[in-house]
């Protein structure tokens, strides 16, 4: 595992694509800071929010070639014949996806930090809805390698995690206008409700473990379906 | 060292393999000889533990490759047909990352690493990018990774396939030194390549085994004519008349004539007669003395096309 870890964490950076990516986040972000410094509105919440919205674009360009890459160039016969388990190459993957998105976000902690500057206070509501942007973007980065897993284009690999993001994030309100049961459903799978909650600085420990199960689902299928495609080959 | 039991490999209702049977000792250097798309890549993967087979079972120094993958893998160093390089890592920082996969030692790694490197003659390329070099240059690297971690098992997937003449001589001669510490399943769609460096030789067609024997005794017993070539003073006509008397001569052709009426004659004859004791009394009878007799084994090329071709008689 640490050995693929490495490697696709080494791949990120020599490749232009760890750049672009954390580039574009703090360019995308830093936009939307303006109006706090030009209002002095010490409320960073809604930043926050709105950095989760950039991620449903940006994790489907992270993730993309994370596995796919692998079946188009022939290097995933040397993953498949090495002594190793097929579970510890996914994990590998998915950890260097999720350091890469990590470094994005521990630049975006140069915005509380001016408004710290200028007379802001670090709130529950700021630690809370940082720990719920990390784990959100955690399920997203399992939705994306899950996506890349599936096709060995790249480019359909990032739609098809693009699109099951984008549904994800407009399931909540898809439950609020048909409502009833199917909204019941909807809002109990919800990754965003429980996201909410952490913005209004609640830690709970019911939601973590939901996000946690999250992430292991979607690996737990990235690996069945490379295991399967192994057993059903043409 | 390896040995291969019914492997029988289906994909959906077409048959990639069916009913493997062979084993190859330590030390030997196996020559896996057929057609494209005879099935050689698909035993391969099977071998390697890439793919899973249908049926039968492969064991790699003991380990069964389904049930303890880990330990089998760890025996097996494989180049598969397209070298599974990342095309953006320097070759040094690929090689690298291919020992921690194998968990080679880190205090033996970069010894090991230099060693390999020499024995393959890229030690110049080391810290230039993969995407960068020539095909061969690539082949190599793809054959450096297989040999990391000193596997007692190579599977080597048409290793010399794309390489320049003058490379493909080098490659040989060191996949043939590397035979000596290594047990190696070569496979190839070239026939001289197999004779030049096998020490035995499995022929494949459409799936399954159509034969398995060293390459001498393959060109010696395959088929059912004997060859042999024969030098006769004698006038031409007269002499293909009586040697066509023969009970067992099947087939008599003038090759050549070195001088006047000194000719050189092919003959085939049933597998099971000696017709070279009658030819030379028939010979002596009428008077015409035998300069040169010797009998020609079948190249493997004419095996090949045979095996080939009686296939698509049955089918």
């Amino acid at each position: 595992m640490r050995a693929v870890f490495w490697k696709e964490v080494k791949s990120y950076f020599y490749s232009p694509i760890a750049y672009v990516l954390i580039g574009m986040f703090t360019l995308i972000s830093s936009i939307m800071f303006w109006p706090n410094l030009l209002s002095g509105y010490g409320e960073f919440n809604g930043n926050l929010g709105s950095m989760g919205y950039i991620l449903i674009f940006l994790v489907p360009i992270l993730t993309m070639r994370i596995i796919a890459e692998d079946r188009k160039n022939g290097t995933e016969v040397l993953l498949l014949t090495s002594p190793i388990n097929l579970g510890g190459v996914v994990l590998g993957k998915y950890f260097a996806a999720l350091s890469v998105f990590l470094m994005m976000i521990l630049v975006s902690f140069i915005y509380p930090i001016i408004l710290v500057i200028f007379g802001a206070s670090i709130t529950p509501q700021i630690v809370g809805g940082y720990a719920g942007l990390i784990l959100l973007g955690a399920s997203f980065i399992s939705v994306g390698i899950f996506a890349s897993s599936l096709t060995e284009n790249q480019v359909i690999a990032s739609i098809i995690s693009f699109v099951a993001l984008l549904i994800i994030w407009i399931a909540d309100g898809i439950g609020g206008m048909v409502g009833g049961f199917t909204a019941k459903i909807l809002y109990w799978f919800s990754l965003l409700s429980r996201y909410e909650d952490f913005n209004r600085g609640i830690l709970s420990l019911s939601a973590v473990v939901y996000y946690l199960s999250f992430i292991s689902v979607f690996l737990f299928v990235t690996i069945m379906i490379i295991e399967r495609r192994r057993w059903s080959q043409r | 060292m390896i040995e291969i039991q019914n492997l029988t490999k289906y994909y959906g209702q077409i048959v990639g393999v069916k009913d493997l049977n062979f084993t190859v000792e330590k030390g030997e250097i196996l020559g896996f000889l057929g057609p494209n798309g005879a099935g050689k890549s698909t035993t391969m993967n099977i071998i390697t533990g890439y793919m899973p087979s249908t049926q039968g079972t492969v064991k790699v120094c003991g380990y069964d490759i389904l049930e303890q993958p880990i330990e089998a893998k760890k025996r097996i160093g494989y180049l598969p047909e397209q070298p599974p390089v990342y095309m953006d890592m320097t070759v040094l920082d690929y090689l690298n990352f291919v020992s921690e996969l194998k968990k080679v030692d880190k205090k033996i790694r970069k010894g090991q690493l230099d060693d390999i490197m020499e024995i393959v003659k890229i030690t110049d390329v080391r810290k230039r990018l993969i995407k960068n070099l020539s095909k061969g240059y690539k082949q190599r690297v793809g054959l450096a990774q297989a040999l990391i971690g000193k596997p007692e098992v190579l599977v080597l997937d048409e290793p010399t396939v794309g390489l320049d003449p003058k490379q493909i001589i080098e490659i040989r001669k060191l996949i043939k030194a590397l035979g000596k510490e290594h047990t190696i399943i070569l496979s190839s769609h070239i026939l001289t390549e197999v004779s030049a460096v096998c020490e035995r030789v499995v022929i494949i067609h459409k799936g399954e085994i159509a034969a398995i024997d060293t390459p001498e005794n393959l060109s010696k017993n395959f088929g059912n004519m004997s060859k042999m070539s024969v030098t006769i003073s004698g006038p031409k006509n007269s002499v293909v008349n009586s040697i066509k008397g023969i009970y067992g001569v099947k087939y008599i052709e003038p090759s050549a004539e070195k001088e006047k009426d000194v000719i050189t004659y092919i003959i085939e004859s049933d597998k099971d007669i000696d017709v070279r004791k009658p030819i030379f009394f028939a010979m002596a009878k009428a008077g015409y003395p035998i300069m040169e007799l010797k009998s020609l084994g079948m190249t493997l090329e004419e095996i090949f096309l045979q095996v080939v071709t009686e296939e698509k008689e049955v089918g």
